[in-house]
C-alpha cells in the first residue's frame, strides 16, 4: 500500500472531494508535487502527516481560499479554481470547518458565535434560531454555557463550541482542522466521539487532517498518510498498521529515526563544534 | 539615486496602491454593510463615544492655551476684544479637526488595527470566510463608516469646549468683556469657516480610519507583527493628517 498510484485507486464516483495531481509551491518552495486524495460521501476520511506536510494548505485549497499551481480540486463536482465569489461562497455554505484553535468571534458570546452563520445565511425568526441554536449547543454538551464569552471558555470547550458553530448550518461535510491538538485526554475522547456521532447520525461527508495517529485511526474509514507533498501510503486504518513500508511504520510508531528525518539538515557536528571563528 | 532609495520609492509606490485598492473594495463593502446599521453604531460607541472624555479633556486644555496666548498676543497690540474670533477661528479652522484626528488616530486607530490584526492571527477573519461571510463586509466596512461618522462628531465637541475653554481663561481670568467676547465671535465667523472645519474633519475621518482598517487587516499575524501596524497606524495618520491640513487649508484659501 506504498505506493500513491495504487494508493488512490479507491477514486469513485462518490467522491465528494476530489484532489487530482494538485502542485502547489510557495515562494518557489514546492508544497504538493502530485498530490490525490478523495473522501467519499459518509466516510471519514484522514490526511495524516508529520508537521510542514502542508495539511492545513491542504484544507486552504479544498475550501478554495488558495489555489493550486496545477491539477484539479473539486468539491460537490465542480471545479474550486473555476468558481466566482458568488459560487464559491454558495459551495462554503455546504461545507463546516472546524478550525485548530476554534476561531470563534471573540466578541460576541458562544450562543451568538453559533448564531453567526443563521443569521448571516438566513432570515430565520428570532425563535426558530434560538431553538437551533440550542440544539446544537446541547449536541456538543454546552447549551449551559451559551452566556459565556469565548475568553472564559477552555480550549476543549471552545472547539467544541466551534463545533456546534460548524454543523448549525447542517453542512454535507464538514473539515476539521487538528482537532485533537493540545487537549486534556477527557475533552479529546469527548470530541473523537462528536466527530464520530456527526458523521454517523447526520451522514456528513468529514475530512479530518489530524498527527495524532492512534486517535484518528480509531474512527477513520480510510487514510492517507501524506509525505513530502505526496501520498505515501493510503488505505484502511488496519491496512497502515499492517504496512511495511519505512515511512509509514516510522510515522504509525513515532520513531526518531527513519526516512522522515530528526535532525534539519546542517553541516558536520563536530566540525562546527570545533570551529573557532564563529 | 542609489539602489536603495529606488526600492524605497517603489516600496512606496507599491504600498500607495495596495492602499488605494483596499479602498475601493472597501467602499464596495460599505453599500451591503449599510443595511446593518446595529453594526456601524456599535463601532460609533466603540471608536467615537469611548473616546469622548480624551477629546473633550484635550479640547478644555486646548482652548485654555488658546485663551492665554491668544490674550497675551492681542494684547501687544491692544485688540484684546477680538480673543474669541482668534479662538473659534483657530478651533474650527485649524485645531479642532486636526487635534480630534490625531488624538483619534492614537485612541481609536490603534485599537482597530489591533482588533483587526488580532482576528487575523486567531484565524477569526479566515473562519467568517470560510463560512461564506465577507470579512470586508462585517468587520473592515463598519469600522470604516463609523470612524467615519465619529470623527465629526468628536470634532464638534472638541470645538465646543475648546471655545469654552478659551472663555474660560479669556473672559473669566483675563478679564475680557463677556458681551464683546460673544459679539466678535459671531459676527466674525462666515459659514465658509465652519464647511471648511466640517469638511476637514469628514476627510481626516475617512483617512484615519482607511489606514487604520487597513494595516490591522493585512497585519502580519503574529504578536510582533500586529505591533508593528499599530505603530505603523499612528505614525501614517498623523502625517497624512498634516499633509492633508496643509493640501485643504491652500484649497480653502
Amino acid at each position: 500500500m506504498s505506493d500513491a498510484q495504487t494508493a488512490s485507486s479507491p477514486a469513485v464516483s462518490d467522491a465528494v472531494i476530489d484532489v487530482r495531481d494538485v502542485h502547489y509551491a510557495v515562494d518557489g518552495r514546492p508544497i504538493f508535487s502530485g498530490l490525490d486524495i478523495q473522501a467519499r460521501r459518509g466516510l471519514i476520511t484522514a490526511v495524516m502527516g508529520p508537521s510542514g506536510t502542508g495539511k492545513t494548505t491542504l484544507l486552504r485549497l479544498i475550501t478554495g481560499q488558495i489555489y493550486a499551481d496545477r491539477g484539479l480540486v473539486s468539491v460537490f463536482g465542480r471545479d474550486v479554481g473555476a468558481l466566482g465569489g458568488t459560487e464559491l461562497y454558495a459551495m462554503r455554505q455546504r461545507m463546516g470547518m472546524l478550525f485548530q484553535n476554534g476561531a470563534l468571534l471573540t466578541d460576541i458570546d458562544v450562543f451568538e458565535n453559533v448564531a453567526f452563520p443563521v443569521r448571516e445565511h438566513t432570515d430565520l425568526p428570532e425563535p426558530l434560531i434560538r431553538k437551533l441554536v440550542l440544539t446544537k449547543l446541547e449536541a456538543v454538551g454546552l447549551r449551559g454555557a451559551a452566556h459565556l464569552m469565548p475568553g472564559e471558555l477552555s480550549g476543549g470547550m471552545a472547539r467544541r463550541v466551534a463545533l456546534a458553530r460548524a454543523i448549525v448550518m447542517d453542512p454535507e461535510v464538514l473539515i476539521y482542522d487538528e482537532p485533537f491538538v493540545g487537549l486534556d485526554p477527557i475533552s479529546l475522547g469527548v470530541i473523537l466521539r462528536l466527530v464520530k456521532q456527526m458523521n454517523d447520525v447526520l451522514q456528513i461527508t468529514s475530512v479530518v487532517v489530524s498527527h495524532d495517529v492512534q486517535e484518528i485511526s480509531s474512527i477513520a474509514d480510510y487514510s492517507y498518510l501524506l509525505s513530502e507533498g505526496r501520498v505515501v501510503a493510503a488505505g484502511t486504518p488496519a491496512e497502515l498498521a499492517r504496512s511495511d513500508s519505512a515511512t509509514v511504520r516510522q510515522f504509525m510508531t513515532g520513531a526518531a529515526d527513519g526516512p522522515v528525518r530528526f535532525h534539519y539538515p546542517a553541516v558536520d557536528y563536530a566540525a562546527e563544534l570545533l570551529e573557532t571563528s564563529r | 539615486m542609489s539602489a536603495a532609495s529606488k526600492a524605497g520609492v517603489m516600496e512606496l509606490v507599491r504600498k500607495t496602491g495596495l492602499t488605494g485598492l483596499f479602498f475601493l473594495r472597501l467602499l464596495r463593502a460599505c453599500i451591503p454593510a449599510l443595511a446593518r446599521p446595529r453594526l456601524i453604531i456599535a463601532q460609533i460607541y466603540n471608536a467615537g463615544a469611548r473616546s469622548l472624555i480624551i477629546i473633550m479633556l484635550s479640547g478644555l486644555f486646548t482652548g485654555m492655551v488658546l485663551g492665554l496666548q491668544g490674550y497675551d498676543l492681542l494684547n501687544r497690540f491692544g485688540a484684546t476684544e477680538a480673543l474669541g474670533t482668534a479662538a473659534a477661528l483657530a478651533l474650527l479652522k485649524e485645531l479642532g479637526p486636526v487635534l480630534t484626528a490625531l488624538l483619534f488616530a492614537g485612541r481609536a486607530g490603534t485599537a482597530l488595527t489591533s482588533e483587526i490584526g488580532l482576528m487575523r492571527a486567531t484565524d477569526q477573519l479566515t473562519a467568517m470566510e470560510v463560512m461564506a461571510v465577507d470579512p470586508m463586509r462585517y468587520v473592515a466596512a463598519p469600522r470604516f463608516l463609523g470612524g467615519l461618522i465619529a470623527v465629526p462628531l468628536l470634532t464638534a465637541v472638541f470645538n465646543v469646549i475648546g471655545l469654552y475653554g478659551a472663555q474660560l481663561i479669556g473672559v473669566q481670568l483675563m478679564g475680557v468683556d463677556h458681551g464683546i467676547f460673544w459679539a466678535q465671535t459671531q459676527s466674525a465667523l462666515a459659514l465658509k469657516d465652519v464647511t471648511e472645519g466640517i469638511v476637514k474633519s469628514v476627510v481626516f475621518g475617512a483617512v484615519v480610519s482607511l489606514i487604520a482598517v487597513n494595516e490591522g487587516y493585512h497585519a502580519e499575524p503574529t504578536a510582533e507583527g500586529v505591533g508593528l501596524a499599530t505603530t505603523r497606524t499612528v505614525v501614517a495618520s498623523s502625517v497624512m493628517t498634516l499633509l492633508l491640513d496643509y493640501v485643504l487649508t491652500a484649497a480653502f484659501m
